[in-house]
């Protein structure tokens, strides 16, 4: 797949349908690739990689690149062209400026995962439905499935919702993720149990924003957050609750527009699953509102920002009991 | 030289615990989740992890501290010194990359004018380190002078299969040790073979021959104004993570945390990353996220070396190399700024 993107990528740059394109770049060891920005042929062939380690999502890039002169060419996993989609519909890219090639995907490994199983790491390949791991310590075959990103492991879809072009096949939607698995587990919780879970998870947050950062949803251009005239400037929480607050607050800022790429969880530093927080509020509005994805067309009204006479009354909600 | 045998380990710690608060690495949840430091509490499986996911940093300088408290009475307001003597601590298991990073943090917070909450917390902490039995490939610290195999402390440990090896290198040490009960003497030669085979491995990890060559104070300009920092820094985040990781990262912000009742003032960590560190009265001096990421690295390897005898402000733990969410870190910076400029 990497010399079909890369030879196609040239041939674009070439005919000047583009000036740049977005992919990712070798990394020092086999599972760290960059995002990176190439500009020629040359470029290309030095150092564009795709591999089963190319996780990141890179829609959000877009939001920079679309306003740079001339068109920028991306590669958008399936799960990142939802992303792309839900930033058209909130015009933070321009469409016009973007030219989108799909690519297929059968899951991305998670690199913390891998290294826990194999430590000192000097290469990895992919065979079916093994990761063949060199390491200083010798060789260690790991089941994939076992090495994938959470997201991975439930994923929703294998189609790509926007391109300007399908390099392979495209896939479909699975309706039969299981991704709410976990939710229903925290539901099933006691209050007491689940505020516990919560504070367990959340009091390990270092307050390094990555979650934030990458969220293809956390657009703004300033978040309030970082303001310091906003009053509610924080580097750090003045005590736990604060700690809490900033995560519940940051899944209701993007309910309804979260599409679960699940960067968020893939990024954080301290393990915490605060995908589980917004999969929480897409299970609600699919069971209040009917089925919704975010991102699954650009331009779609979400629940939370229309109004229907078929949408049940807030107390139902208030209750969080069945209608 | 003492020693103990592992299935003992357990009682050394409660030995120690039962007279200060110990803390050590322990496994941290599910396997991914990798270490951390925790009490120590019966039960407790101490963790041979590489390291620990955050650094024993922490301990000294931690994220959020409390200064002092103002209460305001109409005109009159009125300064709380709410600063108390910490109690004794011992940390057992840092590697010899976060015990040399004390020595980077100690510079900054020990020398004129000393911060007394910094000050505090070291005199009161002591430091039991490891040697790394199986370095990572994101391991790093020869390069920085630092050997896995001997690393500082107040008691430096070797562990083999069977039995730990602690040698005390300061006066409290030799008290701690001198303490427990169930440690017997061992030669001094006793870990040489441990340190040996910890050498080789430290010879195969694929970052050893990483070239610190281009950096220090004397190469300022070239390297402030090399045209590498626009396509290194293009894809960061802009997020702390590579600064909270790290056990060198000193920054700290000074806030105001109004409790209703009165104002609590607070230091908090700070990350040159962020879009107000260091914001004046005027505005900030660093617009771009390229002159942020630009800051990280050359106060780590230029201005903190120009200022502290050419010593590197990064001791090569490797943590941003596994932290950073789009993979770029130190080692790409100093490859990619290296390259033809020896």
């Amino acid at each position: 797949m990497q010399d079909t993107m890369m030879k196609r990528a040239s041939e674009l740059l070439a005919d000047g349908t583009v000036v740049r394109v977005l992919g990712w770049k070798n990394g020092e060891f086999v599972y760290d690739p960059t995002p990176a920005v190439f500009d020629s042929a040359e470029a290309l062939a030095q150092d564009f990689v795709y591999h089963d380690f190319c996780g990141s999502n890179l829609s959000k890039y877009l939001i920079e690149l679309s306003r740079l002169e001339g068109k920028t060419l991306v590669f958008l996993k399936p799960c990142d062209s939802y992303s792309l989609n839900q930033l058209l519909t909130e015009h933070r890219i321009d469409r016009e400026k973007v030219y989108i090639i799909g690519i297929p995907c059968d899951g991305k490994l998670d690199p913390d995962t891998v290294r826990s199983s194999a430590e000192g790491i000097l290469s990895a390949v992919t065979e079916g439905d093994s990761v063949q791991v060199e390491t200083m310590y010798g060789n260690v075959t790991l089941n994939k499935a076992d090495c994938l990103l959470e997201r991975c492991t439930v994923c929703k879809s294998h189609k790509v919702v926007v391109f300007d072009e399908m390099l392979g096949e495209n896939g479909t939607v699975n309706p039969d993720s299981n991704r709410f698995d976990m939710v229903e587990k925290l539901e099933a919780m006691t209050p007491e149990e689940r505020y516990e879970f919560w504070r367990g998870e959340l009091s390990r947050c270092i307050r390094c924003n990555a979650c934030r950062n990458v969220c293809p949803a956390c657009s703004c251009e300033q978040c309030v957050f970082d303001s310091p005239t906003s009053g509610v400037s924080q580097k750090a929480a003045a005590d736990s609750f604060e700690e809490n607050m900033f995560h519940i607050i940051r899944a209701f800022h993007v309910a309804g527009r979260c599409t679960d790429c699940g960067e968020c969880s893939r990024v954080c530093p301290q393990h915490i699953p605060l995908h589980l927080l917004n999969r929480k509020f897409i299970k609600d509005i699919n069971t209040y509102y009917g089925e919704y994805q975010a991102g699954a067309e650009a331009g779609s009204r979400a629940p939370l920002v229309n109004f229907t006479m078929d949408d049940c009354e807030p107390n139902v909600i208030y209750k969080g009991g069945s209608k | 030289m003492k020693k103990v045998s592992r299935s003992s380990l357990d009682a050394c710690f409660a030995a120690i615990a039962a007279s200060q608060k110990l803390y050590l690495p322990v496994a941290d949840g599910e396997k991914k989740r990798g270490a951390k430091y925790a009490p120590w509490f019966e039960g407790a499986v101490y963790s041979t992890a590489v390291n620990t996911v955050r650094s024993a940093k922490d301990f000294f300088f931690p994220q959020v501290e409390k200064m002092t408290r103002f209460k305001m009475d109409g005109k009159q307001i009125e300064v709380e010194d709410i600063r108390k003597e910490n109690e004794d601590f011992v940390i057992f298991g840092v590697r010899a990359c976060d015990a040399a990073s004390f020595a980077i943090l100690d510079s900054v917070y020990l020398s004129d004018p000393v911060d007394s909450f910094y000050q505090n917390r070291r005199e009161h902490g002591l430091i039991m380190t490891m040697a790394c039995g199986k370095p990572t490939e994101t391991c790093f610290c020869s390069v920085f002078g630092i050997d896995a195999a001997e690393p500082a402390g107040d008691i430096s440990c070797w562990m083999t299969e069977d039995t730990v090896y602690m040698q005390a290198n300061t006066e409290k040490g030799e008290a701690l040790l001198a303490s427990l009960p169930m440690l017997e003497d061992a030669a001094d030669d006793a870990a040489e073979e441990t340190k040996a085979a910890i050498r080789q491995v430290l010879d195969k990890l694929p970052l050893k021959d990483l070239s610190t060559d281009a950096f220090g104070g004397d190469k300022l300009m070239k390297l402030f104004d090399s045209d590498k920092w626009n396509s290194l820094s293009e894809a960061c985040l802009a997020c702390g993570t590579c600064t909270f990781v790290c056990p060198t990262c000193q920054c700290y912000d000074i806030r105001d945390y109004d409790t209703g009742h009165g104002i609590e003032r607070f230091r908090c960590w700070d990350s040159c990353m962020y879009s107000d560190f260091t914001l004046c009265a005027h505005g900030n001096t660093r617009t771009t996220q390229m002159q942020r990421f630009r800051q990280r690295f050359m106060h780590k390897l230029v201005y903190y070396p120009s200022n502290n005898n050419g010593t590197f402000g990064c001791v090569g733990c490797g943590r941003c190399l596994k932290s950073c969410p789009i993979s770029m870190n130190i080692v790409k910076v100093m490859k990619t700024l290296g390259e033809g400029n020896e």
